[in-house]
């Protein structure tokens, strides 16, 4: 909402600066987004006149014009194309200081343009920072009194003030509305321009049916007839219009748009003999249709509300007017309408249609419930003053379903508990009374009646709110943390993400944070055998599915950054994933994923540029899984697995308590090269709830005796995986076997191509004696014997 | 007797001049040992007089032993030497880089949020998280903000269908925890949101942190408290705050927390809008209609919520120019944060 300073001092003047005012009103709730000049800052320029023109001798887009204003009439060179004989104009004379880019601004001095004199310069209304228009020269009226002080005709000396309101408060959606608030605040009057009702000249009605009074419980007309549209609206409201960044269209619509900006009531005028019998408001049926004042047709969908005739809509409710019934140039009668929507009846409508109109704006939001007739009384007047003609009765129709201003009682109590405010109880009434608020004490506090256009105020909270609000919020108490000192307990049977991700980056990791909607081809490539869930309306196209895995995501990290000369890159990331459910919501698992590439370690004179393999990042995910206590042979293992984005042979499954929770591995040859990456990338990802349940660590007796190692080579075939043989050792090995380690692998020269050796040591110790020799033979020969059995396995 | 003296000159002669500990040895063998010459002018006693031999044996073993740490003290000059030269061989540069693995970084945004989390887990605040696809009940109409609001106008929702939006901010986590919990609540939930916008000071994504006290008697000045405190401890700084009369529809009374501006300490730059001030917060006492909704006595308890953007937070703290950063994900923004 804009408003000029100048209109708002002819309703309330609290004589202060008008940062002062801006200051306290946006403390107050009406925040202020903006203050600006009306005009630049400019000296010396007069009403000009054109008294003759002609063509320059030596410059085809320029012309020699004689100008009246200034003390004779002079001669000005002029490049504009709408310079013209008789027009009215801004003159800018000798001496004249123009707004520039210099601080001094822009001095007018007599210079010669193609060897042509100039003596002065006509202006557009850009260049005296009026506005962007810079097609032409700005054109005056044609009563605009010659050689008169621009600023003092445009009365160019205020102020625009522009206020972001929130929604609850559509009654500062005017003029008047900002202007009782202010009055509140400096506790000054409020002086409101006298509305007398006007006194019909003909008795001619519009015959009125509402169909739909839920939706319009009051609906307010009176024709005008003879009226001359064809006169300008004055000056004055065109310019405070402007100021309030409305265009001037004709009297007519000015006038309904002024009543709008200074009372907050939209109106709408119809030409009286377009309409067809006389007005219904009711509901439209399906696929009606009716074109609009701004041109565009429209399909209306069953149940909007419409201002119809006896043959069809002609306005859209509360949003817009319609094209076949505006008032033209040549209308000699008019329908004036003022009406009071149900704001949840016509709340979104607007939208439905893709439409936003300054109407539909304060409909949605709340009008004044008896704001009808001032209105149209107010309007009436100001019409009358323009374009003359004769005023009918107020033709009224009030439903049932009016609103009532509700009693509301505020205690004084709440006021303590909820604020932390002591205040005087006089102090309160002041406050309410001066919102306009009719109030009445009793012993717990107050009961009032909030007036018609604080629709906001319905229940004691809005009460407290205007109290702290008028009070000043900084000036409420402020309560210094205090503890009751009811610890909870924290749990160590949970490893947290923080510890996760401290792992992660101590071994080297970057974590990133990715966009959790993805290109829908990207999210196929990599996880082709997923459901997605879509938006539906999607900020572009490669933001329209919901990611299934983190992986597309932190490939797509990896590719803008391999693409800026990074060549060794680590990341996680921890976040959602979204798996479609059925009706219910979504799927929505916390998940944690990781991408390397590039070498081992950074490049260095210590490494010999050795390239990342599976093994590195399946031993990074094996110290976060530590964390937690969880590693092969616990209730999670990995298994050889597939997955269409990785290496068929180089993939792990990883299996939590026989459910497989993620994945490890290279990223599929095929994928790689799809996707342009020079360098194969190792990933992982495993679902949170997997890997964050930790166990509370329990003491063992440490033994006193000494341990035995016996190490063990043998020869199997390649395929054997050696999380089975390991398995298969310790199952026969015997309690005492307290490690197993498996320190050597070979292929090659000197063994079967089809078979490998495994190193294995095995430890034992016993808890409370000194194992002996045949003990531990006997353990080693089972395991010899298991091995040979279950593998086919031989001593090397 | 001339013997033995020369026969001690002649030793101390050799023992200065072995080079090595073998060299000294030999020595040693030469004169102290078994066939030693010293040792074997002890022998020769026997063909002294009973009178002479004590005192001849005293000055040989006087001798003898004057030789045994002249030797002594040789070797360790030698052995001294030889440890000197091999730590010499051995000498490293200590300037070199150390092996291994460079430590990665938090994204900027964790570290906030971190950094954030901790200010309220000090104060026993329990941290929350949430779904980020939520129902149209827990991201409006508990929060009262029934259909058609005019406050959903400046949400900006993504839809997945007609009644499932992504979530708008993290407030509907609050609504769970009143559901599913008793009062009285400490909590935070942060978290993703999403809002379909994006330009210079917009990402369709961004994270919020909230925050909900719920109890017998909490109070605005409550509130105050706790969020000037935040600020001044987040900020590291003694900062102005103000709160500002403003409207959200799940709190009443509801107010913008503004702080001087980070950057010019107030006195106006681009970063303020040359107003001097910053907004940081949004917040509020809960609105009776929300406690209704998730059937929290409106007489008993009283509660206080509020909620920040992270990055906006991260931004000012930082010094970050640009939004968007935050999700490029380069590595060169990314590691200006470990």
């Amino acid at each position: 909402m804009k408003i000029s300073e100048n209109w708002l001092q002819e309703w309330v003047n609290p004589g202060v600066s008008i940062e002062d005012l801006v200051e306290k009103i946006t403390m107050a709730g009406l925040e202020v987004d903006g203050v600006e000049a009306v005009a630049g800052e400019f000296t010396g320029v007069v009403v000009g006149e054109i008294i003759a023109i002609e063509q320059h001798p030596d410059a085809d887009k320029l012309r020699v014009c004689q100008v009246a204003g200034g003390d004779e009439i002079v001669q000005v060179v002029c490049g504009a194309p709408n310079a013209r004989t008789g027009i009215k104009i801004p003159f800018a004379t000798v001496g004249a200081v123009l707004p520039g880019d210099s601080p001094k601004g822009f001095k007018i001095k007599k210079a010669k343009l193609r060897g042509v004199e100039s003596f002065g310069m006509l202006c557009a209304e850009q260049e005296l920072g009026l506005s962007d228009a810079n097609e032409g020269l700005m054109e005056l009226a044609g009563d605009a009194p010659v050689g008169i002080n621009l600023r003092d005709y445009l009365d160019l000396d205020d102020t625009v003030i522009e206020v972001d309101l929130t929604p609850n408060r559509a009654d500062c959606l005017s003029v008047a509305g900002i202007a009782r608030d202010v009055g509140v605040i400096y506790e000054c009057d409020v002086v409101a321009p006298l509305i007398a009702p006007v006194k019909p000249q003909i008795d001619d009605r519009l015959a009125i049916d509402i169909e739909a009074g839920a939706d319009c419980p009051r609906y307010v007309g009176r024709i005008i007839r003879g009226v001359d549209v064809g006169q300008p609206s004055p000056l004055w409201m065109q310019e405070k219009l402007r100021r309030s960044g409305i265009r001037s269209i004709d009297a007519v619509v000015d006038v309904t748009n002024y009543v709008l900006l200074e009372l907050g009531q939209p109106m709408h005028a119809f030409d009286l003999r377009s309409l067809e019998g006389g007005i219904r408001v009711r509901h439209a049926q399906e696929s009606e249709k009716m074109t609009l004042l701004d041109g565009q047709e429209l399909e209306l969908q069953a149940g909007t509300l419409v201002i119809a005739d006896h043959q069809r809509p002609v306005a859209l409710a509360g949003i817009m007017g319609g094209e076949a019934t505006a008032v033209k140039p040549t209308s000699q009668d008019i329908f004036l309408e003022a009406a009071f929507f149900a704001p949840v009846k016509l709340a979104g409508r607007a939208r439905a249609y893709g439409l936003h109109t300054d109407s539909s704006h304060r409909f949605e939001r709340g009008v004044d419930y008896q704001l009808q007739v001032p209105a149209i009384e107010r309007a009436t007047q100001l019409l009358l003053d323009i374009v003359g003609g004769q005023p009918g009765p107020i033709i009224e129709l009030v439903s049932s379903d009016i609103p009532i201003a509700a009693e509301i009682e505020l205690r004084a109590a709440r006021i303590k508990k909820l604020l932390g405010l002591d205040i005087e109880r006089n102090e309160v009434t002041g406050i309410l009374t001066r919102l306009g608020l009719t109030v009445t004490t009793t012993d717990q506090g107050w009961i009032v009646v909030a007036p018609s256009w604080r629709f906001d105020i319905a229940i004691e909270a809005d009460l407290l709110e205007e109290i702290a609000r008028i009070y000043g919020y900084n000036r409420l108490p402020v309560t210094r943390i205090h503890s009751d000192l009811a610890l909870q307990a924290k749990t160590e049977t949970k490893t947290g993400l923080r510890a996760i991700r401290r792992q992660l980056v101590a071994r080297g990791y970057q974590e990133a944070i990715t966009y959790c909607f993805i290109e829908p081809k990207a999210q196929q490539l990599v996880c082709p055998q997923d459901d997605t869930v879509a938006l539906t309306n999607p900020i572009s196209s490669d933001m329209a599915v919901m990611r299934t895995s983190l992986w597309p995501g932190l490939l797509g990290v990896m590719e803008h950054n391999l693409n800026r000369q990074q060549s060794r890159i680590r990341l996680f990331e921890s976040g959602l994933r979204f798996i479609p459910n059925g009706d219910d919501l979504p799927k929505q698992d916390a998940m944690l994923a990781g991408a390397i590439t590039g070498r081992r370690e950074p490049e260095s004179w210590s490494e010999n540029g050795e390239l990342v393999d599976f093994y590195d990042l399946k031993g990074d995910l094996e110290s976060v899984l530590a964390l937690s206590g969880l590693g092969n042979n616990t209730d999670l293992v990995f298994l050889a697995g597939e997955h269409p984005a990785l290496h068929p042979g180089q993939t792990a499954a990883i299996c939590y308590q026989g459910k497989t929770v993620g994945y490890v591995g290279t990223i599929h040859p095929l994928l790689q090269k799809k996707m342009g990456f020079a360098q194969p990338i190792y990933l992982f990802e495993v679902e949170l709830s997997a890997i964050t349940s930790a166990e509370l660590p329990k003491f063992t007796e440490l033994s006193k005796f000494p341990e035995v190692r016996r190490d063990l080579a043998i020869l199997l075939e390649r395929g054997i995986e050696a999380n089975s043989v390991l398995n298969a050792v310790r199952e026969v090995a015997g309690d005492e076997l307290r490690n197993l380690r498996l320190f050597d692998i070979y292929e090659g020269k000197g063994i079967d191509l089809k078979e490998k050796s495994l190193a294995l040591g095995l430890t034992y110790q016993h808890s409370s004696r000194t194992l002996n020799e045949d003990e531990v033979n006997a353990s080693v020969e089972r395991v010899v014997s298991q091995l040979q059995q279950r593998f086919g396995a031989t001593l090397r | 007797m001339e013997n033995l003296e020369s026969l001690a000159n002649e030793a101390r002669t050799a023992i200065a001049s072995a080079e090595d500990p073998a060299a000294l040895d030999q020595v040693r063998v030469d004169y102290l040992g078994k066939k030693g010459s010293i040792t074997g002018l002890l022998k020769g006693l026997g063909k002294l007089s009973a009178e002479a031999r004590p005192a001849a044996g005293a000055e040989i073993n006087q001798v003898k032993q004057a030789l045994q740490e002249s030797i002594a003290e040789r070797k360790d000059i030698l052995e001294g030497a030889a440890v000197a030269e091999k730590l010499a061989a051995e000498t490293i540069d200590i300037t070199l880089s150390g092996r291994g693995q460079a430590t990665g970084g938090l994204h900027p945004v964790t570290r906030t949020i971190e950094r954030i989390a901790d200010f309220f887990e000090a104060i026993g605040f329990e941290t929350v998280e949430g779904p980020e696809i939520e129902d149209d009940y827990h991201n409006f109409e508990a929060l009262n903000i029934p259909a058609h609001h005019p406050a959903r106008a400046m949400h900006d929702t993504f839809y997945i269908d007609e009644s499932t939006v992504l979530r708008t901010h993290t407030s509907p986590v609050q609504v769970r925890v009143m559901e599913s919990s008793e009062p009285p609540l400490k909590i935070i939930c942060p978290g993703r949101v999403y809002r379909c916008d994006s330009d210079l000071t917009h990402t369709p994504m961004f994270h919020q942190v909230e925050g909900l006290l719920i109890s017998e008697n909490s109070s605005f000045a409550d509130l105050k408290g706790i969020v000037e405190e935040f600020l001044r401890v987040f900020f590291e700084k003694e900062l102005a705050v103000r709160f500002r009369p403003s409207y959200f529809p799940f709190t009443e009374p509801s107010a913008e927390v503004d702080i001087q501006c980070v950057m010019c300490n107030g006195e106006g730059c681009r970063v303020c809008s040359q107003t001097g001030w910053l907004e940081v917060m949004g917040c509020g006492m809960v609105h009776p209609r929300v406690f209704e909704y998730s059937n929290i006595d409106t007489e008993k308890f009283t509660g206080f919520a509020f909620g920040m953007g992270v990055e906006r937070l991260a931004m000012l703290r930082y010094g970050v120019n640009d939004l968007r950063l935050f999700f490029e994900n380069d590595l060169r923004f990314l590691e200006q944060f470990r």
